[in-house]
């Protein structure tokens, strides 16, 4: 049942407990019992809602950043990935395969506010040996949801 | 100047509630429940797949009875998912959707003063395809009490020495009920025992909400020789408008239906055929998600109608509901107009599908659930209205 509760509400975060009860076929306690327990062993991490905020007028800006890191004896690159993901401008933090260690994920009002936070605190975390910031132009597509403006519903309104 | 027109098609009414219809299509605003198609796009790998075979050029006819890549794929589908054989060298035909399957299988196998049985309510094709192959529909009507399940006594009652073939509209369109095992097992001894031919319309078939698996008459024993099993990519795989669909068959009536799709179509769209091979071999996990969708909205509709005081058995096939407006002592026609005229909710009155539909609504579920959910809001203003 945990899945089956997880996959619908991944995307449908506000539905309500009889509803999310009644379209999957589940008892409204167990079904509540169940978010319960999941949030206490922080499978559910939160509730959150997706934000298109580029049509808000409300500037943001979005990078990721590629962190190429000296990982440390013994507690490898954990500690490292403490230090930048207690910033609370960082939204996430991800150990990476490939050419980079990490990848950063920073939220900042102007583009000079995000370099400004790359070059005096990320860059300057002993063990960071390099980063490469990428701004976001556009998004297309987040979190499973297409944000640019797709076609209304063309189908004739009787088909038998 | 003589009469153009044949005897044989003018005799052929249009539907009886054009009226409604006429009335739905000029309300811009409407919210529609009416639509018997998917509202989920193709999935995006098949479309890609068509536009890939444009870009190569393959936009020529393609051999009569479809493509045997898509032939041979819909093979190993079949055995996958419903234990079916058929060889797609002989016995599969890829046709312009499901439609023309069923218009061409009455075509070779009926002969004038043939009867067809025609479980009713069901989808509109089914009588007039009848009655331009030159056969006679007989109306089985179908019963709430039942779940609108074809029950062998019914069947053995509409049986006569004339009877050909039986039309098999399962999962249905527009009621959703279904035929289990048992139910197939029943009505399978009646017609074997009075050799006659079923046509098994299964274009919902991957639309089945029960936990048991899903059963094909042409899987029971001794069905297999006597069935034309008819399925398409309309439903499961949200593709209604690029019309394609296919019968399997034996190798004989196989064969006389090639030639009546030879000679009228020639052969089912190129590029469609080639976006269907990419459906059939790798969308069973878009094609499951879908069906899991459909079947939560399912569950809320019913809930919500139980909540209204409305009946309504439980349909457990297609993406439709068929609650009863019976209490509200009014034809389903007129229900339905006064629900789109008050509360701009369209919905299809039952008598579309038969006259056995009277007293039914159907209702389609192939919306979002916000769509839903506000017409689901607005019926249950009106019918509280009714009440009062």
């Amino acid at each position: 049942m945990r899945e089956k509760i997880l996959q619908y509400i991944e995307k449908n975060a506000r539905i309500d407990l009889h509803e999310l009860s009644v379209i999957l076929g589940e008892d409204e306690a167990a079904v509540m019992n169940s978010l319960e327990q999941m949030e206490n062993e922080h499978i559910i991490c939160g509730y959150h809602t997706l934000i298109n905020w580029e049509r808000t007028g409300i500037e943001k800006v979005n990078a990721l950043i590629e962190v190429r890191v000296t990982p440390q004896r013994g507690i490898g690159f954990d500690r490292v990935a403490q230090y930048i993901y207690n910033y609370p401008e960082v939204n996430a933090v991800y150990l990476i395969s490939g050419n980079f260690d990490f990848m950063v994920t920073l939220e900042g009002k102007t583009l000079r506010e995000v370099s400004e936070f790359v070059t005096e605190k990320l860059s300057t975390i002993e063990s960071v040996m390099s980063t490469r910031t990428n701004f976001i132009l556009k998004k297309y597509k987040d979190h499973g949801t297409i944000m640019v403006d797709r076609i209304e519903d063309e189908r004739m309104k009787v088909v038998l | 100047m003589r009469n153009p027109l044949s005897r044989n098609i003018t005799r052929i009414q249009p539907s009886g509630i054009r009226k409604f219809f006429d009335i739905v299509s000029e309300m811009d605003d409407a919210i529609s429940l009416g639509v018997g198609e998917p509202d989920f796009d193709t999935p995006w790998r098949v479309r890609e797949e068509a536009i890939y075979s444009l870009e190569q050029g393959r936009t020529f006819y393609t051999s009569n009875a479809g493509l045997m890549e898509l032939k041979e794929e819909i093979s190993q589908y079949l055995d996958r998912k419903y234990s079916l054989s058929y060889n797609p060298r002989s016995e599969i035909l890829i046709t312009v959707g499901g439609s023309e399957a069923i218009d061409i299988a009455l075509r070779a196998m009926l002969d004038p003063g043939d009867e067809v049985l025609i479980p009713q309510p069901s989808y509109v094709s089914y009588l007039p395809c009848t009655i331009l192959a030159g056969g006679t529909p007989v109306i089985i009507e179908l019963k709430e009490k039942d779940e609108f399940r074809l029950k062998a006594d019914s069947l053995k009652a509409a049986i006569t020495d004339k009877t050909k073939i039986l039309v098999l509209p399962f999962p249905n369109n527009p009621t959703g009920a279904i035929m289990e095992r048992k139910d197939l097992e029943e009505i399978a001894d009646v017609i074997i025992e009075n050799d006659i031919f079923v046509l098994s319309d299964e274009i919902y078939s991957e639309l089945s909400y029960q936990e048991e698996q899903y059963t094909s008459i042409a899987s029971l024993p001794g069905m297999r020789d006597r069935t034309v099993y008819i399925n398409g990519f309309s439903k499961a795989f949200a593709m209604t408008g690029w019309r394609l669909g296919y019968s399997c068959a034996p190798k004989d009536i196989t064969q006389q239906m090639l030639k009546i799709h030879q000679f009228a179509i020639m052969c089912a769209p190129t590029t469609s055929q080639y976006a269907a091979i990419e459906a059939v071999r790798s969308c069973d996990p878009q094609v499951e998600q879908m069906r899991q969708e459909y079947d939560r909205r399912r569950r809320y509709l019913l809930d919500r109608f139980r909540n209204m005081g409305l009946k309504c058995f439980e349909p457990f096939g297609a993406f439709y509901i068929f609650p009863s407006i019976q209490e509200f002592s009014m034809t389903s026609e007129e229900f339905a107009t006064r629900l789109l005229e008050e509360k701009k909710v369209a919905v299809v009155p039952g008598t579309a599908f038969g006259d056995s539909g009277e007293g039914f609504i159907r209702i389609s579920y192939a919306y979002s659930m916000d769509a839903l959910k506000q017409a689901m809001d607005l019926m249950e203003e009106f019918i509280g209205e009714l009440r009062k």
